[in-house]
């Protein structure tokens, strides 16, 4: 009985316990049904969007800085280099307690407590894996130093990196000029994205200028990063390329005797081959060392530069403006001849001054007893102010400020170097916009010997003398000669200038006016004359004082009592040889005094340099 | 003639089967086991970044498993119905002694030292509970009363809370949901299966109010991964992203990145099944769950061909149990259910589940392979 209803009993016990198997079994499949059905959506449906997300998770982008060209004379003299240097640096993830270590490190490195606020503040932003430089530029003595206490300092090392490095010092300064930290002003300049990895960018100069060819193109190395950000495995990179390097028209040796011939004087000297419009000396005094801005000037050491009454940071010789003085003659000269004016025989009287029909006020020669009668070679050759008194007010202002326009005189040189100045050749017109008076004769008068409100810059003088040069073929100066482009041994000549030939009625007026610039240096009058010694060929030179001090009427210019910075600026223009020329040079002096005394040696020992000659002293 | 006569009373041909049933294995069971395992080296492998170490440590674990599978396997299923009051009561006093004495781990405690070998109580119990309820209710015809059906969700409650207060939310649902199977396999009235379900529902509220912070941030995060996509967000966001970027066929064993580059938390452990998705792709994750379906499946069959109510209930809750394991995991890592910490059974890298679950697939053994040899 009790075993019949067992057996029963178990037999609908069966039926309930299966039928609830099967339901149960039914609802997992479908349980599991709904499980794929998630999984093709994420896996198939969001498959794009899920896998790009995977992607810039793992992907890192890490860029490598090409190494910046380099840059050499036209003799093959290094003139900017790079060299390794060496950095104190800090992983903050691997220093156990960072503000123990930077005080230690402090105590060994002498570091300010403003150079820890700055440091800490690095760290904080930084994340903990990336390298925060605590010092740059260690000297070996510090690197020293560091190996030995090593072992104190998990976590801190000593990296080397190139650096740009300037090995002329203060020469090339100027002309060269330097590279700095990127700032936000270059930024807005730059592309960006070929400029990640590199610490520094061309601010004056030849390193400005060629930035884009010094520079070169970043390369980038494609990595897998992990969670942490760390790089596990290169991906793929393109290497960076090189900056190409550069070869200038620059020549070390005329360079260091401008340098040197200027002595402790404020000025710029600028020679120039006329026939190819290469710089191949361009000097501004003082100058400063170029290699202090590499890794960012000290704001100290920036003040003394910039606040100095000297000016060292100023590049005269493309932005000084100076009134040119007599050196302007030359040019007067020409337009007096182009313009029918005067003849090469055609004489003007000096009795030591000029005056304006129905005026009082006399106009000056800087010999107060007079020249006398004076044709152009005499009048260029003495630098007789009256000669061109008379000339200038016979052509009017106008008639001069166009035919100077021709020789770049007010605008700018075209040289490839950053901010030239334009400088100033007045016109009537001029006068009105900018100051809105009349003009008024006497100035065309003053302007006429280089005085009054001409403004010149060094290179605009040097250029207008190779124009002179080479009887009206403008070629606008170059500094940079040829590149090399990275992994080849040849160079790369930058393509010739094009130039122009000045339209000029006459070509013999070239040779007037030429030939009296001879006379200035080999005639028996010449202001120049005792330049001209001991030379196989001819000089073509002119002098020129530019007063910076205005003299009232009958007053008398004496040296010896005025204060060194109210001398008269001395000036030099010349080439050589004057039939066939191959090299100009101006020469400024910033109170000097005489351009005959001052300027014109100056620009011999140039020329002696350049051509091998040597002075019989 | 005769010879038919004698060839049937012959033992029957050798095969590996029968010898395999001869010591209480059943085959089809061990070999989908065997594929379970041996796929869950292969990922755990790259998972651990080819720790051999790590395999080595899975593989005693997996030794350690199949002896008790084995054992267990071989004991009557009568005597595990005639223990099943003390393994409870054991696992009971073992479950207050974690919360008196217990090890913390990851903020909960679930941990017992007893000095040679760090001890689960509650995995005591994933067993203990459902062998317990099958037992009671197995004592009476089926359904049962109301009063029987008291008592066994009792027996369910107790060592739940237990758990959960450790706290361990998912090992607590998954103990719950075994006792749970048994008392719904044993036929109990849908309207009382309405009613519970209508008045847990109506118990969220309740639910919220006692859950840790933890458990609540889970389950906001769960809602909205993206609000805290570095904070617990994370751990979905990364595991949808693994998912996802594996595609169709996956970007081959070894060569997940989220895994290997350990954008994906918990990798070798709760997380693994993200890791088989960005490998082998849908292809690989729907071959895998079939594998689990049909595992499961030989189990729910094993249940069916039981001989008494109490192994029927018994192997229906341990094979539906591992589905729910399975669904719980893959959909806590999907993004379809709150992160509840709920391993990927016989893949997850992990001691005592390992152990719980093989020693499961024992009692289905005992079960099916005693069949013949039970009192009628």
């Amino acid at each position: 009985m009790s075993t019949h209803f067992a057996l029963k009993n178990h037999f609908h016990e069966g039926r309930i316990v299966n039928d609830r198997l099967i339901f149960s079994a039914l609802f997992a499949g479908l349980l599991f049904i709904a499980l794929i059905a998630r999984l093709i959506v994420l896996q198939v449906v969001e498959f794009e969007h899920f896998d790009s997300l995977s992607e810039q998770n793992r992907v890192d982008i890490s860029s490598i800085a090409p190494q910046r060209g380099l840059i050499y004379d036209r003799n093959g003299v290094l003139l900017a280099e790079n060299i390794p240097t060496f950095s104190l640096e800090l992983t903050p993830e691997n220093v156990p307690d960072i503000e123990d270590t930077l005080q230690q490190l402090a105590a060994l490195f002498a570091m300010t407590e403003e150079d820890m606020v700055d440091i800490k503040e690095q760290i904080k932003q930084q994340r903990r894996f990336r390298q925060v430089i605590l010092k740059e530029r260690l000297t070996e003595k510090e690197v020293a130093i560091f190996s030995v206490n090593r072992h104190r300092f998990s976590g801190v090392d000593v990296v080397g990196r190139l650096i740009r490095h300037y090995p002329q010092g203060a020469l090339f300064a100027h002309t060269v000029g330097y590279v700095g930290r990127i700032n936000e002003q270059d930024l807005q300049e730059i592309d960006v994205n070929n400029y990640k990895g590199s610490m520094q960018i061309g601010k004056t100069g030849i390193e400005k200028q060629y930035e884009e060819l010094l520079h070169g193109q970043v390369g980038y190395q494609q990595v897998e990063t992990n969670v942490q950000g760390r790089i596990v495995r290169e991906l793929n990179s393109m290497p960076s390329v090189s900056g190409q390097d550069l070869f200038l028209h620059l020549d070390i040796n005329l360079q260091r005797v401008a340098a040197e011939a200027m002595a402790d004087f404020n000025g710029a000297v600028v020679a120039i081959d006329p026939k190819t419009g290469g710089v191949l000396a361009m000097v501004s005094k003082p100058d400063f060392d170029p290699n202090e801005f590499v890794l960012g000037i000290s704001s100290k050491n920036y003040a003394a530069l910039r606040d100095s009454p000297d000016m060292p940071l100023f590049n005269r010789s493309l932005r000084g403006r100076y009134p040119p003085g007599s050196t302007l003659k030359p040019f007067i000269a020409l337009a007096g001849l182009e313009y029918g004016v005067i003849t090469e025989q055609s004489k003007s009287f000096c009795p030591g001054w000029y005056t304006l029909p129905g005026q009082d006020h006399r106009y000056r020669c800087w010999k107060s007893h007079g020249h006398g009668h004076m044709d152009l070679k005499a009048g260029i050759a003495q630098s007789c102010d009256v000669y061109f008194y008379d000339l200038a007010n016979t052509m009017g202002i106008d008639r001069i400020h166009s035919f100077l326009d021709l020789f770049r005189f007010g605008r700018r040189t075209e040289i490839d170097l950053p901010g030239e100045s334009k400088g100033l050749s007045p016109s009537k017109e001029w006068k009105r916009a900018s100051r809105n008076k009349a003009w008024y004769p006497g100035e065309t008068l003053i302007s006429g010997i280089g005085q009054g409100f001409n403004q010149m810059t060094p290179i605009q003088i040097a250029h207008a003398t190779a124009v002179l040069a080479m009887r009206g073929i403008d070629i606008s100066p170059r500094v940079a000669r040829a590149s090399r482009p990275t992994g080849q041994s040849e160079l790369q000549l930058f393509p010739a200038q094009t130039y122009q030939t000045l339209p000029m009625e006459n070509s013999r007026n070239w040779e007037a006016v030429i030939d009296s610039m001879v006379e200035v240096v080999h005639g028996a009058r010449g202001s120049a004359r005792h330049i001209g010694k001991d030379l196989p060929f001819k000089i073509a030179g002119k002098t020129g004082t530019a007063q910076v001090f205005g003299i009232k009427q009958d007053e008398k210019y004496d040296a010896e009592t005025l204060a060194r910075k109210l001398h008269d600026h001395a000036l030099f223009i010349a080439f050589a040889p004057a039939e066939n020329p191959q090299f100009v040079v101006a020469v400024v002096v910033e109170h000097g005094g005489g351009g005959s005394t001052m300027a014109a040696p100056i620009a011999r020992k140039i020329i002696d340099q350049y051509f091998g000659t040597a002075v019989n002293e | 003639m005769n010879n038919s006569l004698y060839d049937r009373r012959q033992p029957q041909r050798w095969s590996f089967t029968r010898a395999l049933r001869i010591i209480h294995i059943d085959a089809l069971l061990l070999l989908g086991i065997l594929m379970l395992l041996a796929a869950g080296l292969v990922i755990l492998y790259s998972a651990a970044d080819q720790s051999t170490a790590l395999i080595i440590r899975q593989l005693i674990r997996m030794g350690t498993a199949f002896t008790v599978l084995f054992v267990l396997a071989n004991i009557h299923p009568d005597r595990m119905r005639d223990s099943a009051y003390w393994l409870y009561g054991v696992g009971l006093i073992l479950l207050v002694a974690v919360l008196v004495f217990g090890h913390e781990g990851k903020g909960a405690q679930r941990w017992l030292d007893l000095g040679f070998f760090r001890f689960q109580p509650s995995e005591l119990m994933k067993l203990a509970v459902p062998l317990l309820v099958a037992s009671y209710l197995a004592e009476r015809p089926l359904p049962p009363t109301s009063g029987r059906l008291l008592v066994s969700l009792a027996i369910i409650i107790v060592p739940s809370i237990l758990i959960a207060k450790q706290p361990d939310l998912g090992t607590a649902l998954l103990i719950a949901s075994s006792g749970l199977i048994v008392v719904f396999l044993s036929g109990i009235s849908w309207r009382i299966i309405f009613g519970f379900i209508g008045l847990s529902t109506a118990a969220l509220p309740v639910l919220w109010y006692v859950m840790h912070d933890y458990q609540r941030q889970r389950v906001l995060t769960f809602l909205n991964p993206e609000s805290d996509p570095l904070g617990s967000g994370y751990h979905i966001i990364q595991s949808k992203i693994a998912i996802g970027s594996g595609g169709v066929f996956g970007r081959g064993w070894l060569d997940g990145t989220q895994s290997h580059l350990a954008f994906l938390p918990e990798r070798t452990t709760d997380f693994i099944f993200a890791v088989i998705s960005e490998e082998f792709g849908l292809v690989g994750v729907a071959i895998l769950l079939i594998l689990y379906l049909l595992v499961a499946g030989r189990g729910i069959y094993i249940a069916s061909k039981a001989q008494t109510s109490f192994a029927r209930l018994l192997a229906g809750s341990i094979s539906l149990t591992f589905l729910v394991y399975v669904f719980v995991n893959v959909g806590m890592v999907t993004g379809l259910l709150p992160v509840v910490g709920v391993p990927l059974p016989m893949i997850s890298y992990g001691g005592t589940s390992m152990v719980t679950l093989l020693a499961g697939f024992g009692i289905l053994m005992s079960i099916h392979t005693h069949r013949r040899m039970m009192s009628p």
